[in-house]
């Protein structure tokens, strides 16, 4: 079990911000492809991986890392602070 | 160093005069304060939305980064999220150093940080409707040089 958040139009598309899922993805590639294959949603909000950003255990990763021990994933686009 | 992400308005000038105050021994201290602005007319708010937990962790890791590379006495980071509107003061970073250069460039180095690496997204919202704020190369760019 793993919790997925969503921030700003990836919140958006996938329609709420928070989650659990089951899975046994291996990295967060893997995730994102058992994600996709739920509903159109997903597929959408993850179409284009170059326009999101994604965190693990709220550091700021790449799509290859892998997810074992990993209690939270966040996917959301390139932060807008300042 | 100290590290806040708040909804409620600061004031900017009696921060800074607090910060100024505590930073002992410092000959230096520099200020930037980020304000919203109404870029294309009509701006009614500027909606910025945060990750809770990571925001807090990832500004400390930047300051920590800042504080590694020069002598600093304190810094100081305040970040708003929620509803704001234009003119408002959106955020807030302050540098104490001995000597002005590192003041300068910490300061330059922690905002070119904040802007990218800090999970914070604006979203503005006029009479036609709402749009996400995009993220341009010239901020990642802008990490280049440190």
């Amino acid at each position: 079990m793993i919790d997925v958040l969503y921030f700003a139009w990836v919140r958006e598309r996938i329609g709420e911000p928070k989650e659990t899922v089951e899975t046994s993805a291996v990295t967060v590639l893997d995730l994102v492809n058992e994600l996709r294959a739920r509903e159109e949603r997903y597929a959408l909000a993850f179409s284009d991986l170059s326009a999101l950003r994604v965190a693990v255990d709220q550091e700021l990763t790449e799509f290859d890392a892998p997810l074992a021990g990993a209690r939270e994933v966040a996917f959301f686009p390139p932060m807008t602070g300042g | 160093m100290s590290v806040r992400v708040q909804s409620e308005p600061f004031d900017a000038g009696a921060e800074l005069n607090a910060f100024s105050m505590g930073a002992e021994g410092a000959g230096a201290v520099v200020s930037f304060t980020g304000i919203v602005r109404d870029i294309a007319g009509g701006l009614d708010v500027m909606e910025i939305e945060h990750y809770p937990g990571m925001t807090e962790k990832a500004i400390s890791g930047i300051v920590a980064q800042a504080q590694q590379r020069w002598d600093l006495a304190d810094v100081l980071v305040i970040h708003r999220y929620g509803a704001l509107h234009a003119n408002d003061q959106i955020m807030m970073v302050a540098t104490a150093s001995r000597h002005r250069v590192a003041a300068f460039e910490a300061a330059e180095f922690l905002m070119d940080y904040l802007k990218s690496r800090a999970p914070f997204w604006k979203k503005e919202h006029t009479k036609d409707g709402a749009d996400w704020v995009d993220a341009t190369d010239a901020d990642e760019k802008a990490l280049d040089r440190w």
